[in-house]
């Protein structure tokens, strides 16, 4: 096997004790930068590139990568314990990790999701390994009428999600559309509700809001319910770990589907929000029980965790092997790897394989250092659960109004963050449900640009929608996935019927 | 942010000097005092970012200047925030912003309050090129060829962003020969290119940095360059051909030209002596191996200029933009 001797290749230029050192920095600014919502990988990446343009290339993307690494652990570390996302990617693991972290369970919620995103990774490098070229070569089959339909099935398999009132679900997702309309409208080039002012024309991040929607309105909630955490009884034990350790193989085809749900976004180049959120509906919606998922189900933390990571490590691919970043981090890597005389693009797999191999390598290598430096700090994570709220609520209204700035470094971005803290407080009293808001901001832009790119293309045709097999089976797909409900609706009733007329059950209220 | 001793002694040394010297020579050499802010009015990863951060990496590895350079992305609104805030900032010496052609198209597609004029020019560090590219697979071996099927039958161009450079090609090659091209705007270069190799456009028009790898693994084909002369790169990039190889879009038949500036500019109503040290700091740049390395991988046409050659040279481009935008319909 080639690969295989040309992956030894690799792990000794990793090896080499000045690439290890810059591992663990590198791992260990990541997780910080994680931790930090707003500040991402991307924005990390990107403030510490021209500090290694004096290393040599391999060691330097070792460095910016594992800071990647480290940041896709970090995110979940804040979504768990305060409802706050650090990373777009890690808003899915909220829905249940936080609910777990209230009930004391935040050290096995947050072990679960280390461990996941670690097999989501291990998943996507062995991948990366072993097929990238033909991996490499399914990508360039994506057009717009392809993306859009992975788009539309991101939409449909979340659809069912929410446990609200279906007019209310349809109510957050239009308020999430209408947001991420505002702004500059790339197929037009139109400045698009932005009023003349000047601050709209950025238009509303999706960090912003989430700080917004999540953190702050969580601390609102909080203060009304009397100031404490609800998960301070929880207990803290090294053991945890363990316990978790041995429940999770139970699981193994939940994380191998998320896995592959992952794999496949961070190829298309969809990117890990998306994959997470796609991940986390088709796991409640496989589920036997899928009612019980948003109270704090360990499924819930595994499935968006593993299909996250697995997403952001083959997001890396198309970027070697085409020159097309599967997510901003990815972007602003690239843009590193143009300064090092680099050219991604298909020719770097010929012509650079020390890099290219050094680069897998490190891969599999920074996630096993990565996973071992989180879950050993897992029991001091949760333990900042038990510093007195009125400390810590403080504490983390800073970190917000820091991230929502750094974002894009305006200050209107704060006002605009407390703002969505009170919409988010009074939505949640209402009692409608935020995740559909969020995924329609997060995604609605390119969603609407695909679908718009894709009608150029045809001439106005919807036809282009199912002009070949690719495209046709994945929004079927999506059909189904978006009909299911109905269908499985009508199949009760009937056979609730059948029972009733055989009068042998009574039917459940 | 710089360590804390840092920036206190060069603050030191900046107090030192003011007291010391007399005027005419404090003047003479005027240095940052604080941390310079380098806007990007465009998104991370693109071509404007790319050398915002090749300067900001080569002007701290060689030393250039004594306090940091601080690279921030202002994309919204097609780089509208970024000029708005530089337009904002009279008189503020320590902000600089690298400009792409949007710094005309943009005020002018959206009715955004800004001209170049609110801004100081420093200098054009190069103009970018823009080569027609077509699928290697494709039958078309020349730009003459692709035109005819394109008055045939409507053809697909991708380009970088709606109603800015890409596009303005796209229209003036209509405009030129009549062929049918529809535009399809995407968000970066990257992404067109590989929309290519994929068959999903027929055509664009990339700047050499975000096609030549596709190129030299022989999945795309360049037709002609739309500049008045051929690349200087003579390097073989493939087994048969170089950059300088491509015919112009003029010897191809096709009478269009665009380049695109890549320039430094500073907020309004800085003094001359703070103009005069970026120029220097510039012109330093310039000099360096790393600098010459991307103008080479880029296939950029290296042309500088400062002061008065290149405020005359704006108001040309500015004029020509105008009249660009207003046959495409594009003005706001």
């Amino acid at each position: 096997m080639e690969e295989l001797g040309l992956l030894m290749q690799g792990f000794g230029v990793v090896l080499e004790p000045q690439n290890l050192l810059l591992m663990l920095v590198g791992i260990a600014l990541g997780v910080l930068i994680g931790v930090l919502p707003g500040l991402g990988g991307a924005n990390g990446i990107a403030i510490l590139l021209p500090l290694t343009f004096a290393m040599p290339p391999v060691s330097a993307i070792i460095m910016l990568s594992c800071i990647y690494w480290g940041a896709l652990f970090g995110g979940a570390i804040t979504s768990i314990l305060f409802n706050i996302p650090g990373e777009p990617w890690s808003v899915a693991t909220t829905f249940d990790g936080y609910p777990m972290a209230q009930q004391g369970k935040a050290a096995e919620a947050l072990t679960a999701a280390f461990t996941s995103s670690f097999v989501g990774a291990f998943v996507a490098i062995v991948m990366i390994t072993f097929i990238a070229p033909v991996i490499a070569g399914f990508a360039l089959r994506f057009g717009p009428p392809e993306f859009f339909a992975v788009m539309f099935l991101s939409f449909a398999s979340f659809i069912g999600m929410s446990k609200g009132p279906a007019l209310k679900t349809v109510c957050a997702m239009m308020l999430g559309f209408l947001l991420a309309a505002v702004g500059m409208d790339t197929v037009t080039g139109q400045l698009r509700m932005t009023f003349g002012s000047t601050e709209m024309i950025r238009g509303f991040d999706f960090l912003v809001a989430v700080i917004g929607l999540f953190g702050i309105s969580e601390i609102l909630c909080s203060i009304e319910d009397g100031l404490r955490f609800k998960g301070e009884r929880a207990k803290i034990d090294a053991k945890v770990v363990l316990k978790v350790w041995v429940s999770l193989p139970k699981h193994w085809w939940l994380a191998l589907r998320s896995s592959f749900i992952g794999c496949w976004m961070g190829i298309t180049p969809a990117g890990a929000t998306p994959a997470s959120f796609m991940s986390y509906g088709v796991a409640r919606r496989m589920a036997k029980d899928g009612a019980s998922f948003g109270k704090g189900r360990i499924e819930g933390v595994i499935a968006p965790e593993t299909a996250a990571h697995a997403a952001g490590t083959s997001a890396l691919l198309p970027m070697l092997t085409l020159g097309v970043p599967g997510s901003p981090t990815a972007a602003v890597l690239l843009g590193g790897l143009i300064m090092w005389g680099l050219q991604p693009g298909p020719m770097l797999f010929v012509e650079q394989k020390d890099f290219v191999w050094g680069l897998i390598a490190s891969m599999y290598l920074g996630n096993v250092v990565g996973l071992i430096v989180v879950l050993v700090a897992v029991p001091w994570f949760a333990a900042i659960l038990r510093v007195p709220f009125s400390i810590i609520a403080a504490i983390i209204l800073v970190v917000c109004a820091i991230g929502a700035f750094t974002v894009s470094n305006a200050e209107f971005d704060i006002t605009l963050m407390l703002l969505f803290g009170v919409i988010g407080y009074v939505l949640k009293k209402l009692d409608y449900p935020l995740a559909p808001l969020v995924l329609a901001l997060v995604l609605g832009d390119r969603t609407e640009e695909a679908f718009r790119q894709s009608l150029l293309i045809s001439q106005g045709s919807l036809g282009v929608f199912f002009s070949n097999w690719l495209v046709s089976s994945i929004m079927a797909m999506g059909f189904a996935l978006l009909l299911w409900p109905v269908v499985s609706w009508v199949l009760e009733r009937i056979s609730a019927h059948r029972s009733r007329t055989g009068a042998v059950v009574p039917r459940e209220a | 942010m710089p360590p804390a001793g840092c920036s206190r002694r060069s603050l030191l040394i900046g107090a030192g000097a003011a007291a010391l010297a007399s005027p005419a020579l404090a003047q003479k050499g005027w240095e940052p005092t604080r941390p310079v802010q380098f806007i990007v009015p465009a998104g991370t990863g693109g071509g404007a970012d790319q050398m915002a951060r090749v300067i900001q990496g080569i002007v701290s590895k060689h030393k250039l200047m004594r306090q940091p350079m601080v690279v921030v992305n202002k994309a919204g609104g097609a780089g509208a925030e970024g000029f708005l805030e530089a337009k904002g900032a009279r008189g503020n010496p320590h902000m600089i912003v690298i400009t792409l052609s949007n710094l005309f198209t943009t005020p002018m597609a959206t009715g955004v309050p800004f001209n170049w004029q609110d801004l100081t020019p420093v200098a054009m560090l190069a103009l970018d090129e823009f080569v027609l590219w077509v699928n290697a697979e494709s039958p078309w071996k020349t730009a003459a060829e692709f035109i005819e099927a394109a008055k045939r039958e409507r053809l697909k161009l991708g380009g970088t962003g709606s109603k800015q450079e890409d596009q303005i090609i796209a229209v003036a090659i209509g405009k030129a020969t009549g062929a049918q091209l529809t535009y399809v705007p995407y968000r970066g270069g990257g992404e067109v290119a590989v929309q290519l190799v994929g068959k999903h456009v027929d055509a664009t028009v990339n700047n050499p940095i975000e096609a030549v790898t596709h190129w030299r693994s022989g999945a795309l084909r360049p037709l002609c360059v739309f500049d008045s002369q051929r690349l200087s790169n003579t390097d073989k990039m493939t087994e048969t051909m170089a950059w300088s190889d491509i015919p112009t879009a003029k010897e191809a038949g096709l009478d269009v030209e665009y380049l695109m500036l890549r320039g430094i500019f500073m907020p309004a109503g800085v003094q001359p002596a703070q103009l005069a040290y970026y120029e220097g700091l510039l012109e330093r740049v310039r000099e360096t191996p790393d600098w010459r390395e991307l103008m080479q991988q880029g296939a950029f046409n290296t042309t500088g200029m400062t002061g008065d050659a290149f405020r005359a040279w704006l108001t040309k481009e500015e004029a020509r933009h105008r009249t660009l935008m207003q046959e495409a319909g594009f003005l706001a």
